[in-house]
Formats: structure tokens, sequence, C-alpha cells
């Protein structure tokens, strides 16, 4: 009897005590989460560890895949873990409208006119610009893909092609296809008609479809021949190109870009180092390094005038590469995804 | 004496206590917020009190009278909570698309207006003159809702509330989870295949040539699932080892569609799962007496009858809990169909996590995953059955 | 024309270890012979080889004169009852039992027919949709039993099928079996490592030691006139003695026990006066008091007396030299310490060859 009351209480003690030591590491390091990949490694090259050093402070870093679901989850749970996130554009939106990000103090960021318009936001500073576009093998294709008109041309151009999994990106590049002028996509993606007719011309090229999931893949099916073509992260195009010495070509016009930008949890308790993380993230000197590692542009206007010319001409805020580009709409995003997701679902298992 | 008795059953009780905390914060906590999750849907009405009241006489025709609208000003007016209002307008945006941007530029606009009793929504946003806004208010306001788990399997309350299915175009939840439980029964099957004869070869080596089949089951179990499908995508794809071996030797011109179909899914599948199989049904085998095989022997029973009528028989039980396990791991998987299977290979552990990482619908993520529970349950039930029935009393 | 059952210089090895050496054995139908010796004296090795579930090594086995050391056991025809019975855990009895007639394709009508009437034999009809968990130890073993007889094999094998019964019910299991192998003229070979049981079941017995036979006998034989030591004694008690032969005259050889003690013992051949020799005399041949004419008389001490119940063994010295008897409860008053006169018969005193 006696025994079974301290056995248990032995138990609930042990229990209790490594309860209370997994929950005081929360006085923890400032946690910074990105996309992980060699785009966080040139980040914890260039900013990271930079930071630390200066403040004499350790930086965690983490990664993550993106979702609001993600986010939300955390500012539920109570003091999230996360400080610093690296979100896209529909996450800033979501989390910025429903309170789940602190409000960016702007004087530190050297005042929101040093930045694109598009890249100022309440909750969040740009970080980079970044661009999903058409991508080919140059080594592969004798002639070069001009347009998503190519990509849908198949007895042109005979082979798989690969595209992300998903409505988002689909939708606008298989109106483009059909001949929608890349400034009106989203007006003709806001009618039920407009749907219609992309995810009608998205059945054309449907048998020839190879979906990818994660950045990594388009690179591997197209190093591997599997697709002749694919949509692709123009970052990760340009780095396999200089990491395995790959010929992959990016076709500008008719590509998507978006920004991503660094936003602070709500409730943080390392709220004003994350702060000065991202401003030290955004003094142009240090912005600057980062087209060296990876082909994104810079939404800090005094950085991206300071990148040299070659790299520049990678880089999706370069002036030419702009020309016939759309900036991805986050608004139609957040408003559609659940159902266009659901309707895309079905319209895979058709 | 009764006391005594007492004090003993709540020692006993006290000793189990940790157990019982355990179940429920590992078990039931979870089931139980998935299932409020699903049907709990008081997200809009507590931000929106007034409207809730208001709206409740609304026909549904047309738009809500000035009444309404007044509710609603008032209400966006009053809501502070930047957290729970956003989760009011998640759920009102998931009902009806759009709706977040049209609460995006409401907000603003009343919150700036000096008399609130003054802004017109019309004026605001004509978007607040389609019925379809109106009617995904006034469905929101009701504390419970069944329409997660409608949706869930491909339903809908249509205006006059009584439920229809969904289009083929808008909906394919149904589809995906026969999907997957048609993915989980091939590999289920494929392990079977492999798994049976390889645990009884494992069974009856001895010393280090068991230890290496062992070993190279198991095996696979160290390393990352991601790793290992990675590792089938360099072994199946177009050019990859298997294709390119094949061709070298002349048995194939063109390379055979390995991966990205749900071939491809269901060899990397049954690779990463083989273990499930393999270790219950060697377990079982070991526990066989041995003399039993002599015995059919002695009585005239050769090789293969002594197998179908002793050894199978008498390894089906670990057949049956490895088959379980296989099923039920399976099922959840979307890892590896979405690496390597094709657009009808996705699997429903995939929607379940669009919704609730991607869009933060953790009502609908619940409902989903109840689904897939009730379906579990349903079929381990059907193996109850049959597993007693088949099972050897005692052994 | 050979034996029934014949082994021809079978020997057995694994790797090194030579299990059974060059054994030379023959088995008439109908005999139930036991195969009787300590563990790993290679009698279940040898059952095993006859079964065939072991390869000789060398040499031939023949049934019926046929060899079939070569043949796998599934077409030997033998019923083999397991150690721990081998019901097959999955079947019921009636199935158990009709599984040897569905190998032997049996038709239907008839295997029903078959299984009815072994089980109504082993008096278990009641309890053929049992699963053999649910019976006892001593039911088990009779399906194991019928099973092994219902398809009317040319041997019954049986290893060492009593073993995991408690006394009583081994015992009268032991006079079950006798019974059916007398009823049904059955040859069966039983391994055992129990001498009572052996004793008490079989028409012959063979003695094994480390892979030989030791000797092989009518139990009467093996008990009254063991020939080597090793068989005197594993086989029930006995008084080793080891004594100086002073004469040999009429094969009865006079002994010197020691302790100025002197004995005549039935000599066989090949005594000669002088050698020293082991004799064994068993402590129930031995009589305490007055000695009939004829017999040897020995003038030892009591110096101990213990009580078995239904008799007594008592411990008897002289100097060095010491017997063993066992008697009925003491009609006397033997007490410790008392002089008594220990006497046998000469012929009881056996002469061990080795």
């Amino acid at each position: 009897m006696r025994l079974a009351k301290k056995l248990t209480l032995v138990g609930y003690l042990t229990a209790l005590v490594a309860g209370a030591a997994v929950t005081s590491a929360q006085a923890r390091d400032l946690t910074i989460v990105s996309w992980g990949g060699n785009y966080q490694d040139a980040q914890k090259k260039i900013y990271f560890e930079p930071f630390a050093k200066k403040t004499g402070k350790p930086v965690l870093d983490e990664s993550w895949d993106g979702g609001i679901g993600v986010i939300a989850a955390k500012i539920k749970a109570g003091v999230p873990n996360w400080d610093v996130v690296q979100v896209e554009s529909e996450e800033l939106a979501l989390g910025c409208a429903d309170g789940y990000y602190e409000k960016l103090d702007w004087s530190k960021l050297g005042g929101k006119d040093a930045y694109l318009p598009a890249a100022v936001s309440d909750c969040g500073v740009g970080a980079i610009v970044w661009t999903t576009a058409l991508s080919y093998d140059a080594n592969r294709l004798k002639e070069a893909p001009q347009s998503w008109a190519d990509f849908w041309d198949t007895k042109k151009f005979p082979g798989k092609r690969g595209f992300r999994r998903g409505p988002k990106y689909a939708l606008e590049f298989a109106l483009m296809a059909d001949g929608v002028p890349p400034v009106d996509v989203y007006k003709v993606l806001s009618t039920p008609e407009g749907i219609d007719r992309a995810f009608k011309k998205l059945d054309e090229l449907k048998p020839n479809i190879v979906w990818w999931e994660s950045g990594a893949q388009p690179l591997q099916l197209l190093a591997s021949g599997e697709v002749v073509m694919t949509t692709a992260y123009n970052g990760r195009i340009s780095g396999i190109n200089k990491t395995e010495g790959k010929n992959f070509k990016v076709v500008w016009p008719g590509s998507l870009y978006a920004i991503d930008s660094w936003v602070i949890m709500k409730g943080s308790p390392n709220k004003d180092a994350a702060m000065d993380f991202i401003a030290f993230a955004n003094v142009p000197e240090n912005q600057v390094k980062l087209p060296e590692y990876i082909a994104y542009g810079l939404p800090n206007k005094a950085a991206a005038a300071a990148v040299p010319a070659n790299l520049q001409k990678d880089l999706p805020t370069a002036p030419e590469n702009l020309t016939g580009a759309v900036p991805l709409d986050a608004d139609f995003w957040i408003d559609n995804i659940e159902e266009l997701n659901k309707r895309f679902n079905a319209w895979l298992a058709k | 004496m009764k006391a005594a008795i007492l004090r003993e059953r709540s020692g006993a009780l006290l000793l189990v206590s940790p157990v019982l905390v355990f179940m429920a914060v590992f078990f039931l906590w979870p089931l139980w917020a998935m299932v409020t999750a699903a049907f709990v849907d008081d997200a809009v009405s507590k931000v929106l009190p007034r409207t809730a009241a208001s709206i409740v006489s609304w026909d549904g025709q047309g738009i809500p009278s000035g009444a309404a609208h007044k509710a609603l000003v008032q209400d966006l007016t009053a809501a502070t909570d930047e957290q729970a209002l956003g989760e009011a307008v998640r759920r009102l945006n998931s009902a009806a698309s759009g709706f977040r941007t049209l609460l995006g530029r409401t907000i603003p606009a009343v919150k700036a207006a000096s008399d609130p009793a003054q802004v017109d929504l019309l004026t605001v946003d004509p978007r607040w003159k389609d019925t379809r806004f109106w009617v995904a208010l006034k469905e929101a306001m009701p504390p419970y809702t069944d329409r997660n788990i409608l949706a869930a399997v491909d339903m809908k309350r249509d205006g006059s509330g009584s439920i229809v299915l969904e289009g083929a175009d808008a909906s394919a939840h149904r589809l995906i989870m026969l999907r997957t439980l048609l993915v989980a029964a091939m590999v289920t099957i494929a392990c079977a295949a492999i798994g049976l004869p390889y645990a009884m070869l494992a069974a009856s080596l001895t010393g280090w040539k068991r230890s290496v089949l062992l070993l190279a089951v198991v095996l696979p179990l160290w390393t990352s699932l991601l790793v290992r499908t990675a590792a089938w995508f360099i072994l199946l794809q177009n050019e990859g080892l298997i294709n390119r071996a094949l061709q070298a030797i002349g048995l194939i011109d063109s390379p055979l569609p390995l991966i990205f179909n749900r071939l491809g899914v269901v060899i990397a599948m049954t690779h990463v799962l083989l273990p499930f199989m393999v270790l219950p049904i060697y377990s079982v085998i070991l526990g066989i007496p041995r003399n039993l095989m002599s015995a059919a022997q002695s009585m005239g029973a050769g090789p293969v009858r002594a197998f179908w009528r002793v050894l199978l028989p008498l390894s089906l039980p670990g057949l049956l809990s490895g088959s379980l396990l296989v099923f039920m791991v399976a099922i959840g998987y979307y890892i590896t169909p979405a690496l390597l299977g094709g657009a009808n290979d996705q699997m429903i552990s995939s929607v379940i996590a669009f919704y609730a990482t991607g869009t933060a619908n953790w009502g609908l993520a619940g409902a989903l995953g109840l689904i897939l529970l009730v379906v579990t349950t349903v079929l381990y039930t059907i193996y109850g059955r049959f597993s007693t029935s088949s099972q050897v009393p005692g052994a | 024309m050979r034996p029934f059952i014949q082994f021809e210089s079978v020997s057995k090895a694994f790797g090194s270890l030579t299990v059974v050496n060059s054994l030379d054995l023959a088995i008439e139908k109908g005999e139930f012979i036991s195969l009787l010796g300590p563990s790993g004296s290679g009698k279940t090795t040898i059952l095993m080889m006859l079964a065939g579930f072991e390869r000789p090594t060398q040499g031939a086995i023949y049934l019926d004169g046929k060899r079939i050391d070569h043949l796998p056991p599934y077409r030997r025809q033998m019923g083999v009852v397991f150690q721990n019975y081998a019901l097959f855990p999955h079947m019921s009895v009636a199935e158990n039992v009709a599984f040897p007639l569905e190998m032997q394709r049996v038709p239907r009508a008839e295997i029903t027919e078959r299984v009815e009437r072994a089980l109504d034999m082993v008096k278990l009809k009641q309890l053929k949709d049992r699963r053999p968990s649910q019976l006892s130890g001593g039911q088990q073993q009779r399906i194991a039993l019928t099973r092994a007889l219902v398809f009317e094999p040319s041997v019954i094998l049986m290893d060492e099928p009593l073993g995991a019964l408690d006394k009583q019910l081994r015992e009268h299991m032991q006079l079950e079996i006798r019974d059916l192998h007398k009823r049904l003229g059955l040859t069966i070979v039983f391994v055992t490592h129990d001498q009572a049981e052996a004793l008490t079941m079989s028409d012959r017995i063979a003695v094994f030691n480390a892979g030989r036979i030791e000797q092989i006998d009518d139990p009467e034989v093996i008990y009254d006139t063991p020939r080597t030591r090793f068989v005197a004694e594993f086989i029930g008690e006995t008084n080793l003695i080891e004594a100086k032969v002073a004469s040999v005259d009429n094969q009865v050889a006079r002994l010197s026990l020691g302790a100025g003690l002197s004995a005549r013992a039935h000599a066989g051949n090949g005594l000669s006066a002088g050698q020293t020799a082991s004799f064994s005399l068993r402590p129930e041949r031995i009589r305490l008091g007055a000695a009939p004419g004829g017999s040897n008389a020995l003038d030892m001490t009591i110096t101990d007396c213990i009580y078995h119940g239904d008799h007594m063994r008592v411990q008897l010295t002289r100097d060095e030299f010491s017997l063993v008897a066992r008697c009925e409860r003491l009609a006397g008053n033997w007490a410790v310490g008392a002089p008594v006169v220990a006497s046998f018969d000469p012929s009881d005193c056996t002469v061990l060859t080795q």
C-alpha cells in the first residue's frame, strides 16, 4: 500500500523534473527558421553566423516547408519556440491579418522607402525575390522553348513536363499558355470561366505531366532526362549550374515572382534580438552578399543596386528578367487556395 | 474490512495511474481534439454575436435586411482580438472563397469610420450584394456543424439544408480515400508475398546466415524515410540503375515506366514496410515447435503438403498481425507517394496535411482524420473476428 | 532372410562428434524393443535415423528386407510418437487423427469411420472436436498415440513419449501401450531413459552407452545378469564388488572379499584364479539372519537402516567392506550396531566383464 503510493509519487516526481528540465529550455537562444537547403546554408554564412558573432550570443536555425497551419499551431501552443521565420507572401498576409506576427519597427530597417513597395508590410520585410519559371536543360534541347505555349507544345518538344503539384502556378501558367497576356492572368483567373479555362488547358497537357513536390525534384527530373522542361525555382537552377556544371536555362517571360519575408512570431521571448537580426539581415552590405551564393533578387533597393552585373543577370529583379514576368497574387491565393486545391485534386483524380 | 479492500483498490489504481494518464494525454486527448475540431464551429459566432442573433431570421434569399448589416458592423467594430477574428475569417473563407479579402477590406473601413453606424457595407465592397457570403455567414453561426464531416466524404448541404453530393469536379476525398486503401492493400499483399517466404527462410537458418537476413530487413529502419525514398528514386527513374541494367543486357529497348506511377509507390513502400511484415511472422514461426513438421512428414506429408497443412496455417497469426501493421502504417504514408507517385497516387494523408499545415483548416483535417480512423477501426474489427476464429488457442 | 528391421554397421557423426558407432541391431516383427540409455547415449539418434529425420553417416538400415536409409520420412510408413506429442495445435482432435489418413489419400468416408474407430479404442471419442490445448497431458498423449496408429504403419516409433506425464499417469499409460501392443501385434521401438519403464514394457531392452549397445536382452536377463558394470549400475540398484578370485571350480569361483570375508559366486567363462574382477549383487538378493544351506553367509554389522515405506535399506559393514541390503520391514529388531549374518546365493552374484 504505502509502497504503491511511494512508487507512484516517485514516478510523477521524475516526470515533473523531466518536464521542468524540458520547459526550462524555454529560456532559449534566438531561433531563426528558413527554407533549408543551400539557401539556408548561404543565409547561415552571411547572416546567422556573423550576427551571432556580433552579438556574442548563439543563434539556432531550423528549417520548415511552409504552411500557415504550422504558424497557427505554434501560436496556439502558447509561447512559440520560433522567433524569426521566413515566410511566403500568403503566410505573411494571413498571419499578419490574424495577429500571428509582431509588428516590425521600421525605423530600425532604414525606413519603408528603402525597399521595393511589395516588400513592405506591417509584419514583415522582404528578404528575397524569387521566381518560378519554365526551365530546361540546354544541352538536351536543340531549340530553346520561349513561352508557356512551347511548354504545352508536345509535338515540337516531345517528352514529359515537370509541374509542381497543386493549383498555384499551374493555373496561371495554363492561362498564359492559352494566350492570356501575363498582366491579365489574375483578372481572368478571378472569374469562374477563367478557372474552367485554366483547367481545360491543363487537361491538354495532363498525360505528359510529372508532378513534383519539393524544390530539389525538378532539378533531378531535368538532370535525369525524365522531363524535357519543368517549372522550377530560379535560385535552384543557377545553383545547380554553378555546383554541378549543368546548362539549365530559365525562360523569364511568363515567370511568376514572389517575395519571401522575415517575420517575428507573436509573443516571441526574443523579440528584441529578433528585430535586431532582421535589421542586420537588411543592411545592404550584408544583403548584397546573397546573390554570390544563390540567384535571388534583393528587395532592399540599395543592396539590389550594388549587385555586380555578372550576378545581376540571373536575378529575378534584373529589369530584362522582369519584362513579361508576373508578380504572384497572394490575395487571390489566400482567398481561393482551399477550393481550388480541392478542385485540383478532383481534377487530378479524373 | 471494507476499508481495507477499498484501500487496496485505490492503491492498485494509484499504481496504474501513470498508464491512465499516459492514455489520456497521448490517446484520448488528441482524439477528443480531433472530434471537437471537426464538429465544434463557434469561431464565427463568438466574434460576431450580434450578427448571429440578427441573421437567424433571414430566409437565405437575396441579402438580409439592414439590421443584420448594422449588427455585423457593430460586431466588427467591437472585435479587438485579432487572432479570434482571424479564425472567424478563415472559417468564413473556407465556406466562401473571397471572404478573406472581403473582410480584409471591410474591417479597416469599419474601424476607420468616425461613426460606424453610418457605414454602408455595400459601398465598402459591392461583394456584400452577393448572397453567397451572407449564406456562408448564416451557416457559420450554429455552434456545431456537420459540414466538415460531410466535406470529408464529398458531400455538403445545399441551400435548403438537405445533404447532397458535391460534383465530381469539385472534390475527390472519397476517391483519394479509396485509393489510399487500395494502395495500402497492394503494399500489404506485396509485403506478405515477400515477407512470408523471407521470414520462413530466416527462421529455418541458423547462425550468421540468419543474422544477415534479419539485419538486411531491419537495416532500412535505421535510415530516414526520405533517404530510402530518394534511393528508390535513383534506382527506378528512366535513367536509373534498373532501367540501365535492363537496357544494357538487351531485355528492353526503352525504359520501363517504374516511377511516377503506382508501381514505383508500391515498390518503395513495400521495401520500407517489409520489416513490419517479416518480424511478426518470424517470431511466430520461431514459436512453432520444430517437431510438428517432423510429425507431419512421418505421417506421409511431403514437404509441400506439410507446408500447406501445418507450417502455413500456424504462421497465419504472424501473417495477420504483420498485414495489419503494414496496412495501418501504409494508410498514413504520403512522402513516398508524393515523391515516387504519379498524379493519381496521392494519398489521403497528404490531403490532411494540406488542410492542417497548409491552410490551418483543422476542422476538415480532423474530419478526414476521423473518417480514416473509422475506416481503420472497421477493418481492425473485421481482422479481430478473422484472427480469433483462426487463432490457435493457447498458442 | 533379413530381420524385419536391421541396422547394419550404422554410424552417425555430427561433425567430429560420433554419436552412433558402428551399430548392428536386429528387431523382429511384433517385437516391443526399448532403447534405454542416459541422454547423449545415441538412442534418440538411432530412432531418428529409423524414422528418416537423420541420415546415417555410414552403414545401412533395412525394413522388411528393403533398404530405407535413403528414403525421406514421408515414404517410410512409420508411426512416430514424439516427446511432446507434436499434436497440431490448429486442428481438432479428429483432424489430428485424420491427418495421416488424408496424407495416404484414404477416401473421405473411410477416414471418418477409421478416426471414429481409433478414438473409440482409446475412449476419447467425446473429445474429438476439442483442440489439443484443451486436453490434459494424458489425453494428448493418447491422441498422439492414436494418430501414430491410425494409418496402420508397419512400425511405431516412440521417443520418450511418457516423459512429460506425472508418475501415476505414466504408469497407467505404460500398461495401456503394452496392452495395445499385445492386442494389435505392433512392432514398437521405444526410446526411454527410464529403466523401470523399459523393464515394465519391453520384450527386449537394448542398453546404450556412448553410441554403443552395452547389452541387449530380455528384461529379466538384463536385470538379473547384467553383463557390464554400466548396465548393472544403470538398471536398478546394485552392490558392485571388487574381489580377488581365489579359485575357480566347476563354474563356481571362490572370492576373497577383503576384511577376511570370502564368498562363492557364479563364475561364467573366462575367469581364472588370481585375477581381480567386478561382481554385481542386487540388494534385494541379500537376506539378513539365518542362511539356508548352500548360500554364502557373511558376518557383518548393521551401520545404518533407512526406512522406505514398503522396504528398508540396510547398510552392512565389516571393516572396509560394505554392502547394501534391501529387506522387507524387519521382522526382528535389527538395531544399528547389531551384528548380523548376511547371506546370498552364489548364482545371484554375477561377474561383470568390464
